[in-house]
């Protein structure tokens, strides 16, 4: 198929950005869309233009490393991670707009790279249960009701990619941060330190510059693991509770 | 790191001569015998004990004083650094990620194994122990893999305690499963998302040290050049990825978990950034490298399914518990509706050549089972070259058995998956794989203590050659990275820290000089050359001379003509290669190229080792070793010993050291899962 591709070409974070228009020939609909974009750095290298540079790694959906804003969509039209999006979900003629993650909290690197780092401050600001090595009890010693660790591991596949973030009008990481608050408060280990952690938490959140919650569930309908939007009630109760509390 | 010229000069080396008998005459020269590995003597259920006390303790208050490196945040390099943090130390955390939440180990599917016996099947330390070995087709150091399976049981333990949300039974208690190359059901498993749950556990605990001020994490950045002073390990040369900044580290220690080189063939399933750099810069240093042919190649992937094709994708082994993997029995049935082929005309060769271990033999099996087929003209799917290639992994009989919801409860994320890449439900047709490359077990040569032969230098997880000898079992790399990470380096590297902190280093010292000049000098280079080829024409090539040749099953001729193809192309490589851009900015082509380079000596090197290793043993398959039936045939009198490589210059020959294996707690046995 023939692709009409407009993309956001951006030099560095403080440089001006653009969209730029490339025609793309020969795109078969079993490619990826990353492979997609890998043909067209291949033939921008031959021509000498510097190739579109885009965050990937694993390439096979759990490491959250890629994104894009494609056609207005956080990884596109499908409910999956741009890495795992086909190119049969398009039609030959298409004309695709392809943009980085929009949001103050992440700001741009070059092209369609941004910088989440904010998530990995938040995650330090109390997203871990502590027990240092060495210190742990048996396994099995505390049993963990099977609905709540299903729960638990449902949350847990958060791939921290940030789609969340990108789709949110208000620019928030609610979602993101309701998976690892419900993750951790639904396990027994994590009740020490549950309402500690989402204080500290939903601090580091606002500190960070991401946005409030308005409830509109953009951020649900974008993810690619499909966290549910009631992990966000789950964030707030437990936070009205920890505030009640004094904590 | 030798100057460019010296770089090129890689192609002038020395072509084969006449005087040695073996396989690899010519091409390699003799060394001296490992001496000492440092395991220590005694009953194999006691040496870690008494290794752990015999180790030097590091004062609480002096830990403070003293910094470690960490190049890589995968579950051995994360689980490290969160413990070396806890303990005091001050680490440095290197990943060339944008956080250290994305290191490979999170695709990892399956599962960890541990030897709980919760199942009370008769699994015990000992058995894991015995089926690790013996998997591995006897060809791990076995003091090493005894004391992987001694600490499973505590990683278990200590993943739960952080938060780790395994599979649990109604009662809430931990669910377990089976997994190939064993009769017990000892693999713990979240989904299939087993390796982003153990990763994210420990990527947490990191974080928390983080805040604490232990560690320090330096993102984007990639470990160019190794920095050895006075004959110790004492930092690194990193590249800022995004700025371009070329960055000196320094530090009492460091350690080297920057996983697998299965990119070496292009197609894995490994990330697309996954390389041999830092071991490699390590590697030319004087670090040995053990192994390097022992690759593993998954039977169960998605098969290739065009010229485009980036990265290949695993569909967990744990599928074939309830997966039967068959082909037709018939060549012109290939290209029929696999459900319009009746029973009696499917062939499932698995469980007719292995009935007691059917579809769950070890991986090394299973794949070049799926070859054969293939190569008889009975594969499956589009046609690669002359031949299909694929088998199906069939669920009909699963959904059957346990309904269709059971299934989906088991491996829903696999099945998306799968239909999201082919475009076909898995639910109602069989699913096609085909094996590609998965992991390696050859790495850094290390000691008892995961020490190289460089003082101060650890190497961790897969990046090391320690546990898994010429075969991993399904389920056992998530178990060794964070063995390593979590229980045996801080326990190791304890010892050789009782001597530090060393002297400074100045940024001044010629050692360090040359390490930052010689990195600078390659990235000139780079982009200099202004040739004609990208950097992703040259790494396909390579993979598809590794496949060819170097790949489920070897030849001393074809290994020959892969040596001579990656020579002309390595001379290629450095005089038509085009990397455009600048070095002072964010640089995709130019990361690529630096670990293409690498690849191009690496790949070599790893024919040079399959060449000389003429036996068959795990994933190893030289065809002039196999028994009347094609099973793999190893030769314990020539071939028991682990061959660890010393670089030996640009242009020179890699000098061979064997390490002898000596197995007393476990006797050699030609491997039979039949």
């Amino acid at each position: 198929m023939r692709l009409t591709l407009k993309i956001w070409r951006q030099a560095n974070a403080t440089a001006d950005g653009s969209l730029k228009t490339y025609e793309l020939d020969g795109v078969s609909e079993d490619m990826s869309f990353l492979e997609m974009l890998d043909v067209l750095n291949e033939k921008l290298n031959t021509e000498g233009e510097d190739p579109v540079a885009f965050d990937h790694d694993c390439r096979e959906g759990i490491c959250g490393m890629c994104s894009l804003m494609i056609n207005g969509e956080a990884h596109g039209p499908e409910v999956t991670t741009t890495c795992q999006l086909h190119m049969r979900s398009f039609n030959d003629g298409d004309t695709i707009t392809i943009e980085p993650w929009r949001a103050g909290a992440f700001p741009i690197v070059k092209d369609l790279i941004v910088d989440r780092s904010a998530f990995d401050r938040i995650i330090a600001s109390g997203g871990f249960i502590s027990a240092n090595t060495g210190s742990a009890p048996e396994a099995n010693s505390v049993p963990a009701p099977r609905d709540k660790a299903m729960r638990a591991f449902n949350v847990a596949t958060c791939i921290g990619c940030g789609a969340c973030v990108a789709a949110c009008p208000n620019g928030s990481a609610s979602l993101f941060l309701g998976a690892k608050i419900t993750h951790l408060g639904e396990l027994p280990q994590g009740q020490p330190e549950r309402w500690d952690r989402v204080v500290s938490m939903v601090g580091q959140h606002d500190a960070e510059g991401f946005g409030g919650c308005t409830n509109i569930g953009e951020c649900a309908g974008a993810c690619p693991k499909e966290i549910p939007l009631d992990v966000i009630s789950q964030l707030n109760k437990d936070l009205r509770t920890a505030l009640k509390h004094g904590h | 790191m030798a100057s460019t010229a010296d770089v090129s000069g890689l192609t002038q080396l020395n072509s084969p001569s006449e005087q040695n008998s073996d396989d690899a005459r010519g091409y390699y020269t003799l060394g001296e015998k490992i001496a000492d590995t440092k395991a220590p003597k005694g009953l194999i259920a006691e040496r870690w004990t008494k290794h752990k006390m015999d180790n030097r303790l590091v004062n609480p208050a002096n830990r403070r004083k003293m910094s470690v490196i960490i190049v890589g945040t995968g579950l051995a390099g994360g689980a490290a650094a969160a413990t070396l943090g806890e303990a005091g130390y001050h680490v440095k955390s290197f990943c060339y990620q944008d956080s250290p939440r994305r290191a490979h180990s999170i695709a990892a599917q399956g599962g960890i194994n541990a030897a709980k016996n919760y199942k009370e099947d008769g699994d015990s330390t000992y058995r894991l122990f015995y089926d690790t070995v013996k998997g591995g087709d006897y060809r791990a150091r076995e003091s090493n893999v005894y004391r992987l399976a001694e600490v499973s049981a505590n990683i278990i333990d200590q993943c739960v305690a952080q938060g780790v949300p395994f599979a649990r039974d109604y009662g809430g208690l931990l669910d377990n499963r089976s997994f190939g190359g064993v009769q017990v059901s000892r693999t713990f498993y979240a989904r299939g998302q087993t390796g982003q749950q153990l990763l994210i556990g420990a990527y947490q605990a990191m974080e928390r040290q983080v805040a604490a001020g232990t560690v320090e994490e330096f993102k984007r950045h990639e470990m160019l050049e190794l920095i050895v002073v006075d004959g110790r390990a004492r930092g690194i040369i990193a590249r800022d990825l995004v700025t371009g900044e070329i960055e000196t580290h320094m530090a009492d220690a460091v350690v080297l978990a920057s996983g697998g080189y299965g990119n070496v063939f292009f197609l894995s399933t490994n990330a697309m950034g996954s390389n041999v750099t830092a071991s490699w810069r390590a590697h030319r240093k004087g670090a040995y490298m053990a192994n390097p042919c022992y690759t593993q190649i998954h039977p169960t992937c998605i098969p290739v399914s065009g010229d485009h094709q980036s990265k290949l994708t695993l569909m967990s082994e744990s599928l074939r518990n309830d997966g039967r993997i068959w082909v037709p029995k018939n060549r012109e049935d290939c290209t029929k509706d696999p459900r319009d082929i009746p029973e009696e005309d499917r062939d499932y060769y698995l469980e007719r050549i292995y009935p007691s271990f059917g579809n769950l033999v070890p991986r090394d099996i299973a794949s070049r089972q799926a070859k054969n087929v293939c190569d008889e003209g009975r594969g499956v799917g589009p046609m690669v070259g002359d031949f299909r290639r694929g088998v199906y992994l069939d669920f009909a009989d699963a959904i059957k058995r346990l309904g269709e919801d059971a299934v989906r409860e088991k491996y829903d994320n696999l099945f998306d998956m799968y239909a999201r890449i082919t475009g076909e439900n898995p639910y109602e047709t069989p699913m096609r794989i085909y094996p590609a490359v998965h992991y390696v077990m050859g790495g850094l040569w290390v000691d008892y203590d995961l020490q190289s032969n460089i003082p101060g230098l650890f190497v961790a997880g897969e990046a090391n050659f320690s546990d898994h000898g010429a075969n991993r079992l399904g389920a056992s790399a998530l178990m060794q990275g964070l063995a390593d990470g979590y229980f045996v380096l801080p326990n190791t590297i304890r010892e050789y820290l009782a001597d530090a902190p060393f002297p400074a280093v100045d940024e001044t010292d010629a050692a360090v000089v040359e390490a930052r000049e010689s990195v600078e000098q390659r990235i000139n280079t780079f982009l200099s050359i202004n040739g004609t080829r990208s950097v992703d024409s040259y790494h396909k090539e390579l993979g598809n001379i590794m496949w060819e040749y170097c790949g489920m099953e070897r030849t001393e001729e074809g290994l020959r003509k892969a040596i001579d193809q990656i020579r002309e192309l390595r001379a290629d490589f450095w005089s038509n290669l085009k990397v455009l851009g600048t070095n002072d900015s964010l640089n995709q082509s130019l990361e690529k190229a630096g670990r293409v380079a690498d690849f191009l000596e690496l790949g070599e090197l790893m024919c040079i080792d399959a060449l000389n290793r003429r036996e068959s043993c795990g994933g190893h398959f030289r065809a002039e070793s196999q028994t009347e039936d094609g099973e793999a045939l190893r030769h314990d009198d020539e071939f028991s010993y682990v061959a660890a490589w010393e670089f030996g210059g640009d242009g020179g020959q890699p000098v061979l050291h064997k390490e002898d294996l000596i197995y007393t707690a476990i006797e050699m046995k030609q491997r039979s899962y039949k």
